[in-house]
């Protein structure tokens, strides 16, 4: 689904990222884990088109997108949720959910100042799937509050429903778990194993290995702008590399 | 007159309105590179500096040197009441707001300046009178001394507070890192007001020291204003060397092109100068490209 | 009631109260006031698309104001072409040009944007000021034809008023369906978060040169409603003091609302018949205003009003529940 070759990323004297190569598979959970300073965000807004890699390729699934900047993404089945959520505060928690319809509607200025049939068509289709959206995290009476105004909690929901509105291929979602306490991170599990079953494949990076370990079928470990392992929770648990760079960081 | 003792004429005018952009243009880069501001208000303050001097000078009968010495020290104090009310409350507000708020301040000052003074152009009298001297062809008047002596003077006394004392290198601190500054053991707030009293004290100066060249009113802080900021972005934002050759090379295009192109489209120059640089080299031309760490 | 349903009613009623005000106020001077409120309403509106919800600023846009005042003015009067296709030549110009430079301009942002947008203005100011061949310079463009629509001359205040406001009301309407629109959502979500707008396949790029382009279009057919109303224009209204006037429209009104933009108009045309006696004072108090009203009501007055209806309200509410 989605494969890294070679990802360098150099900034003025410091190397975030050294030839990190991995692949995701369709349809599964993965997830990249490593100390502070591993790289792993830089990753991130490398794949979604935020920074240019220093050099490397990317690829989602047969198409090369290593030149694509971020808002060519959404259309191609790639969407992202942030470390510090990006919501767009001023607007409500429905209308947030449908700007990630933005890309599967089409009206333009024109039609949206005159209100042409179509568009009105349109508005009415965006509205009903971002609803559905809302109800599927659970978010579906907070719809007409202020994003803003949301508990830390729930503005990660939000964050998630407005990137699955996009009806991606893939999900990368930035430490997710952050900020949730423990009841928030049990349904957050539950949640990305049902977008699993959506058949979408998500990828996310995270501290919390509790979580980490439990839903995640592939794990990829970086360190130090390197991929020092990759393999299932049960052999990552095992493998002494990794066990030395976490301890060897405190 | 001749070719070559024109040329020479613009290049003397061009230089010497060159140098009062320069310091203009430093007001900019000291406040922003301590609040990350664009204090808009700054022309202001150079409008203040003509403006109360002459208003001591004429209405209170003072001498030259109190005058002058009176007029900075208000245009400071009016820079202190700025900071203290309009910015450092907003240390957080949204970039938008700030903007705003420092747009407001400016058309505040400038209003009440026209509602004191009126909206006569004023002449102060030049400091050491009108006897020119004539060198290669160009007539200069001790004001253009006067000029250059206090902006080489200015230059230097800058670069000495910021890489010679203390405070100066605090202030060098925070515009790097302003969080790590504080944890120095820097008061962050008191770098940010001594940035506006520099400030203005630099542009009241500028203000004073052109003024018996160009006359001044209430307005003229719109234009004196964005002329520095021309200079200070074709610097690259910093106040030492950039901005002194960003100053001079817009004072001799300007003058060059009122003097060989168009006089009326004079200040058109300096704004395409602007957009152009804005379009595309925005850091400056004196500034190495920095790569962004994150 | 649904929340889209109460918004037509509200304009609906709104626009009633404009249709109708002219029949209470027969011959009076202030219809010849509430002639430049509504030219001054429809350019704090086109300007409140840019700026409240999009969240650039433009410190230059009284320049487009004055090309579709001057195209107008200049194709009737030197070319004698008819003042409607004027105006469409006018936004035409106006937008093609706004196209152009926009793409550079709005890759800039905050404090840069907003001193390159005030070059653009003065640079405009000045062309309109020295291309006297065309503009007549300082003195200004006399003789600008009045529009007409078949035997209707538009000439005098009652006429002028609808015509002025028929045309506001409706830019008015189209922002209105824009803002609740997908395109209003996606400049709203720019302006809150550009990065998370992008990674939800807003083109941030295109979508503000698109609104920007709008802006001066919307700018510039007032402004050539401005030359056939007047039949006279000259440089100074097209200067940076008035890119300043419209700034503080927008931003007193409340950014985003387009009724707000209503009231900043109304508030700053009517500042100097109400203070004609401190005529001098008005420059002082853009600027008091622009500070405390960012300061302390940064949803402009319109969020004030509607704090204030909520307050009252709930008041209400308490003494009938009490009763």
């Amino acid at each position: 689904m989605l494969r890294l070759d070679g990802i360098n990323k150099i900034f003025g004297g410091l190397t975030a990222l050294e030839d990190v190569s991995l692949s995701v598979t369709k349809g599964s959970i993965t997830g990249i884990i490593g100390p502070n300073g591993a790289g792993k965000t830089t990753l991130f807004n490398i794949v979604t088109g935020l920074y240019t890699q220093t050099s490397g390729q990317v690829y989602l699934g047969e198409k090369n997108i290593s030149l694509l900047a971020a808002e060519a993404l959404a259309s191609l089945g790639l969407v992202r949720t942030f470390q510090n959520i990006e919501l767009f505060g001023q607007m409500t928690v429905l209308e947030n959910v449908m700007v990630g319809l933005h890309t599967k509607s089409k009206s333009g200025i024109f039609s949206c100042a005159f209100k042409l049939p179509g568009q009105i068509r349109e508005e009415k289709y965006i509205k009903e799937k971002a609803l559905h959206w809302l109800e599927f995290t659970g978010l579906a009476e907070l719809a007409d509050q202020t994003a803003g105004s949301l508990p830390f909690g729930k503005g990660r929901l939000l964050e998630i429903s407005r990137a699955l509105a996009v009806e991606p291929q893939i999900i990368l979602m930035d430490e997710p778990a952050a900020g949730l306490n423990s009841r928030e991170t049990i349904e957050l599990a539950g949640l990305i194993r049902r977008i699993k079953e959506l058949g979408i494949t998500v990828v996310l990076v995270e501290h919390d290995m509790e979580l980490v370990m439990d839903i995640c079928e592939s794990i990829i470990v970086l360190n130090l702008g390197r991929k020092l392992a990759e393999g299932t929770p049960r052999e990552i648990q095992e493998n002494q590399a990794v066990i030395a760079a976490y301890l060897g960081e405190s | 007159m001749d070719n070559s003792s024109q040329l020479a004429q613009y290049i003397l005018s061009g230089l010497s309105n060159g140098a009062i952009y320069a310091l203009i243009g430093f007001g900019f880069a000291i406040i922003h590179n301590a609040t990350g501001i664009i204090n808009f208000a700054q022309g202001e303050f150079v409008m203040l500096g003509g403006m109360l001097t002459i208003f001591f000078l004429v209405f209170l009968q003072l001498p030259l040197v109190p005058a002058i010495a009176l007029a900075i020290t208000l245009a400071t104090v009016v820079g202190i009441v700025f900071e203290r009310l309009a910015i450092r409350p907003l240390k957080n507000a949204k970039p938008l707001s700030l903007i705003i708020i420092t747009i407001g301040a400016s058309i505040f000052l400038r209003g009440a300046a026209m509602l004191i003074w009126g909206k006569d152009t004023h002449a102060l009298p030049p400091f050491s009178g009108n006897d020119p001297l004539y060198i290669a062809g160009a007539t200069i008047l001790p004001q253009h001394l006067w000029i250059f002596g206090i902006s080489i003077l200015i230059i230097i006394l800058n670069k000495a507070f910021f890489n010679f004392t203390i405070t100066g290198k605090a202030m060098r601190a925070c515009a790097y890192n302003s969080y790590a500054a504080s944890l120095v053991g820097i008061d962050v707030k008191i770098m940010v007001l001594l940035s506006f009293v520099i400030s203005a004290a630099i542009g009241s100066m500028a203000g004073i020291i052109i003024a018996p060249l160009t006359m001044t009113s209430y307005d003229v802080g719109i234009m004196l204003g964005l002329k520095g900021f021309i200079a200070v972005i074709i610097g690259g934002m910093s106040s030492g060397l950039g901005t002194v050759l960003g100053g001079l090379l817009l004072g001799l295009l300007e003058s060059l092109g009122a003097g060989y192109i168009s006089a009326s489209y004079k200040d058109a120059i300096a704004f395409i100068i602007l957009l152009l640089i804005l379009f595309v080299r925005p850091e400056g031309l004196f500034k190495k490209k920095e790569t962004q760490r994150v | 009631m649904t929340k889209e349903k109460r918004q037509i009613l509200i304009f609906l009623f709104f626009a009633a109260a404009v249709l109708a005000t002219p029949l209470f106020l027969k011959g009076s001077y202030f219809l010849n006031v509430l002639v430049f409120i509504g030219i001054n309403t429809m350019l704090a509106v086109a300007l409140n698309l840019l700026l409240g919800y999009a969240g650039q600023i433009s410190l230059g846009h009284a320049a487009f104001f004055g090309l579709g005042a001057y195209i107008s003015g200049i194709l009737t009067t030197r070319f004698a072409i008819d003042p409607w296709q004027a105006m469409g030549l006018a936004g035409f110009c106006s937008a093609g040009l706004a196209f152009v430079i926009g793409f550079p301009i709005l890759k800039l942002k905050g404090h840069y944007l907003a001193m390159a947008t005030l070059g653009f203005g003065i640079i405009m100011y000045i062309t309109f000021n020295e291309t006297v061949g065309w503009t007549g310079g300082p003195s200004g463009l006399s003789g600008i034809p009045n529009l007409h629509i078949g035997s209707l001359i538009f000439d005098n205040d009652w006429n002028n008023y609808y015509l002025i406001w028929i045309f506001t009301l409706g830019v008015m309407l189209l922002s209105i369906n824009l803002s609740q629109s997908r395109i209003g959502r996606a400049l709203r979500a720019i302006h809150d978060s550009e990065v998370a707008a992008r990674v939800m396949g807003v083109n941030a790029r295109v979508l503000k040169v698109q609104i920007f382009t709008v802006s001066a279009l919307l700018s510039a057919i007032a402004g050539s409603l401005y030359a056939h109303t007047m039949t006279f224009i000259s440089p100074v209204a097209f200067g940076f003091n008035f890119s300043v006037e419209l700034v503080t429209m927008v931003i007193i009104g409340g950014l985003g609302s387009i009724y707000g933009s209503f009231l900043g108009a109304a508030i700053l045309t009517m500042l100097p018949e109400l203070l004609r006696v401190f005529k001098d004072f008005d420059i002082v108090l853009y600027g008091l205003m622009l500070i405390l009203i960012t300061m302390y009501m940064p949803g402009g007055l319109i969020s004030g009003l509607s704090m204030l209806a909520k307050f009252v309200a709930s008041k209400i509410r308490g003494k009938q529940s009490n009763a």
